[in-house]
């Protein structure tokens, strides 16, 4: 794979204009990740679903470099009527369109941007993968006090033409102060045994409202991974909605700096898994000042052969009292060969705080199909409505109305 | 001055901190081979037993030191450290207590250890360990009229082979952990416990250990077998003296329950906890690991730390029988600089297996504290279930107190819950008991008290009483 790597990073230099001293901090990540590989279960964040192995097993012939030039229909069929909105589209992991036709252009700005990176200490190999051979890095500002009219969509879109590939994307978000973005990534794939590795930072400034829903739902063999790093000031909310059903496997990781006082953070999650997937959220949630807040609500319902994780840190710094942190993570174990595992873990070094965790799984309640099934209901219906609600309690948590109204929609909750 | 105010007085200071001016043996310093097998030979072992150490030994070499947990502490320099202590009269072991050295009894009286027969009242059968070595078993009489051993290791060893090399390491083996191998290379004594089928055992068994010597190391091991049908319930305390070095102390305990026997284990830990600027004080690393090897057997664990500059233990639960519970209580108490790194791990493998866990943490001063535990529901662990719950209570805001919970379902027959929650005393609280005249401080340890019921209840009350009270003055001046 080393070799690979190596000969696929040059190929990559070869056709993009990067500058001298970015190719060089390309270098440096790369002999990074050479050094440290695909994480293990060996690190603590990843003891539950072995990343390294899962790629060795489904794509043993990955490689690294994707040919940009090839032109890509866009299949139309794919968007989302339901909704207005705005849209950037990716196929096979190379930008196709940015469309922002619903919006006030002079508020929004994209940038070409070369390479902010983060010089915080990161220990997460994948992120070094992703600055080292991501290709074009975009950062979209929206300006102060601006809200966006409409939704934007980003969609990820994969076609047959891609196999055995890793895709690197990175996207920055700054949000002035005031503006607020309501931001879906839809996912939809035509390929199969792929490695998507996204990375998303967002600055929220004072005020800056960011609602991020990711919704993977069709059924597709590639593996993804997601990282979401985002700080928060003043006042600000941040909410982050995951659907994690489609891939084989998905990993969305979620990191929230919460830096300004009366900041808070939203994350809610679902697992729906059948047929031999294997899906995890992550998150850490950091509580770095007084009075901020921050709620967890995953629920898993799994079939046959899944597996799910969920770990998830509260860390509450010694400045940060008054902190109010939540994390509530629930199972339906459906199958005899399903599992779950949690690590709802709280590291509290202020004492004026109320943390709490719960964490609970099991299979159907019997009493509840019984009393169904007793007012005229068959095994099945009773099931799935036993399921729907346990679901929707999530859903419900979406604060957005028109984009919960269309989850609900795709889940099959409403016609 | 009421009781209360006088106990404290008497224990404002580690009570327990004088240390015992007596000879001893020791083995060189070091950890070797040799060293090993001073320790077999003095004890005049058997050859499979110097066979099992060096074994250990062996594997020894080859681990690496783990550093995943919490709390970190300075390099230990294995090689500095005497493996073997014990007072000189005891090299031939005295027959019964009138021929001890009287200064070992006067440290027990000390201790509040009824060694002497006139403390027949207390009822409570105990062997006493003094640095590494067994001084004392009381009651052997009583318990030998049911059948029932209870020794030091050594004499185990020598009386019972059968059942020492029939159990000993089935639980732990010495290719464990770092700190379990390095115990199944080096230990020294520790109580054996056999309880014969169809037995319950008249009385409270009870350990008390103590480190007297400087630069030693204590490393005992404990086993207890309970077989069928049987019941057994068993104390241990700890006690060290004042001294400015850190020192180490990794125990072994094996518990073994044959189907419908019930072992209650039971320990109160007040090694030497450093003082207030946390120079000094115990390395509590200690493996702890019971089997429910029978059907409907049933392994119950209830600890109170409140000692020791660093606690890092996980008593734990194997249900391998069919219908096994496990069950685990624990508070434990850090202030000043101590740490801790506790919780349990509950591992099911039969069906119908229950756990649960109720885990309670109080962090005050620069302390810090964990609770990392482990509930694994394995595929085949049809119909079980477990509850969790830990809460932590803060003291101040220069200490920490984290929950690392692992939650493993792989069997969708079983429910696992788990709850946990980190709050501070609250002022409503505070107020309402100081408006109907306590003090702050008696406020709150009748607060804190009220948290740790739930677990002080599983105490035998003997120890309850002796708990509740190093609960309040393990908390002594950390609050206003």
């Amino acid at each position: 794979m080393k070799e690979q790597l190596k000969i696929d990073f040059n190929k990559i230099q070869e056709v993009s204009n990067f500058s001298n001293k970015d190719i060089e901090i390309k270098k440096s990540y790369l002999n990074k990740f050479i050094e440290n590989g695909f994480p293990n279960r060996k690190q603590e964040n990843w003891k539950f679903l072995d990343i390294n192995q899962i790629i060795s097993n489904n794509i043993p012939d990955l490689s690294f470099y994707n040919d940009y030039s090839i032109e890509n229909k866009i299949d139309s069929s794919i968007f989302i009527d339901d909704l207005e909105h705005n849209k950037i589209i990716f196929i096979n992991g190379g930008i196709e369109k940015i469309d922002f036709s619903y919006e006030d252009k002079k508020q929004i700005e994209i940038i070409e941007d070369s390479y902010t990176i983060d010089k915080s200490e990161n220990n997460n190999s994948l992120i070094d993968l992703n600055i080292a051979l991501s290709n074009k890095h975009f950062k979209i500002l929206i300006k102060k006090s601006y809200s966006l009219k409409k939704p934007l969509i980003i969609y990820h879109l994969t076609n047959e033409k891609m196999k055995s590939k890793n895709i690197n994307l990175r996207l920055d978000f700054e949000l002035e102060q005031n503006s607020s973005l309501k931001l879906i990534d839809f996912f939809s794939d035509d390929s199969e045994k792929n490695f998507m590795n996204i990375f998303y930072n967002f600055n929220l400034d004072r005020d800056a409202i960011l609602k991020n829903y990711k919704i993977d739902r069709s059924l597709n063999k590639n593996l993804k991974y997601s990282f979401n790093n985002i700080n928060q000031k003043q006042n600000s909310i941040s909410e982050t909605f995951v659907f994690s059903a489609g891939s084989d496997y998905f990993k969305n990781e979620i990191n929230c700096n919460l830096k300004g006082e009366y900041s808070s953070a939203f994350i809610n999650g679902i697992f729906s898994l059948d047929d031999n997937k294997q899906h995890e959220i992550r998150t850490t949630i950091n509580h770095l000042v007084e009075n901020t807040k921050s709620y967890q609500l995953i629920k898993s319902v799994l079939g046959k052969n899944t597996k799910s994780a969920y770990q998830g840190r509260i860390y509450v710094d010694s400045k940060a009292q008054k902190t109010d942190g939540y994390q509530l993570s629930k199972a339906i174990l459906l199958d005899e060969t399903s599992e779950f595992n949690a690590k709802p873990e709280l590291e509290i070094y202020a004492d004026d705080v109320k943390c709490s965790h719960g964490s609970a799984s099991g299979s159907l309640d019997d009493n509840s199909i019984f009393y169904l099934m007793s007012r005229g209901l068959n095994y099945k219906q009773a099931k799935g409505l036993l399921i729907n609600g346990f679901l929707l309690d999530v859903i419900e948590k979406i604060t957005d109305a028109e984009i919960k109204d269309l989850l609900k929609k795709m889940i099959g909750l409403k016609k | 001055m009421d009781t209360r105010e006088k106990d404290i007085e008497n224990l404002k200071d580690y009570k327990y901190g004088f240390t015992t001016d007596i000879e001893n043996i020791k083995a060189p310093k070091g950890l070797n081979e040799n060293v090993i097998k001073f320790i077999s030979n003095i004890k005049k072992e058997p050859k499979w037993m110097l066979d099992f150490r060096l074994k250990a030994f062996e594997r020894f070499k080859l681990l690496k030191e783990p550093d995943w947990q919490k709390p970190k502490y300075p390099k230990i320099d294995y090689q500095d450290l005497y493996y073997y202590s014990a007072p000189k009269s005891m090299k031939d072991k005295p027959k019964s207590l009138d021929e001890l050295d009287p200064k070992l009894l006067e440290t027990y009286n000390k201790l509040g250890i009824p060694l002497q027969e006139q403390a027949r009242l207390n009822g409570i059968a105990v062997d006493a360990v003094f640095d590494s070595v067994s001084v004392a078993t009381t009651f052997k009489g009583e318990l030998t009229k049911h059948g029932i051993i209870f020794c030091s290791m050594s004499e185990a060893i020598q009386k019972h082979p059968d059942l020492v090399k029939k159990y000993l390491g089935t639980v732990i083996p010495s290719t464990d952990h770092f700190f379990a191998t390095l115990n199944s290379a080096v230990f020294t004594d520790g109580s054996f416990v056999y309880i014969p089928e169809g037995v319950k055992c008249p009385m409270e068994l009870s350990t008390y250990f103590r480190i007297n010597a400087s630069e030693t190391g204590q490393f005992e091991r404990t086993l207890i077998i309970a077989d069928k049908g049987s019941y057994v319930s068993y104390l241990e305390g700890c006690t060290a003296p004042m001294r400015d070095e850190n020192q180490l102390h990794a125990a072994n305990v094996e518990l073994i329950a044959l189907d419908d026997a019930e072992i209650k284990y039971s320990t109160v830990q007040n090694w030497y906890p450093g003082d207030e600027n946390g120079k000094g004080g115990i390395y509590n690393f200690v493996t702890k690991r019971g089997l429910c090897k029978g059907k409907n057997s049933k392994i119950s664990w209830t600890q109170v730390e409140t000692g020791s500059a660093i606690t890092w233990k996980y008593p734990s639960c194997i249900l391998k029988g069919d219908n096994s519970i496990g069950e685990f209580y624990s508070i434990a108490i850090t202030n000043n600089y101590q740490k801790a790194d506790t919780g349990t791990k509950m591992i099911h493998l039969g069906k119908n297996t229950k756990s649960k866990i109720i885990s309670k943490g109080i962090s005050a001063g620069f302390s810090d504290m964990t609770y990392r535990g482990l509930v694994d529901i394995n595929s085949k662990a049809k119909n079980s279930s477990n509850y969790t719950q830990c809460d932590s209570l803060l003291m101040g805001n220069k200490c920490g107190a984290h929950t690392v919970p692992y939650i493993k379902n792989k069997n969708f027959d079983s429910n696992v819950a788990h709850e946990a929650t980190t709050s501070k005393i609250s002022e409503e609280q505070l107020h309402y008991c100081q408006q109907r005249g306590l003090n702050p401080e008696e406020a709150v340890g009748l607060i804190v008290n009220g948290f740790c019921k739930e677990v002080l209840q599983q105490l035998p009350m003997e120890f309850a009483v002796e708990a509740q009270k190093l609960v309040g003055i393990s908390l002594e001046g950390s609050v206003g």
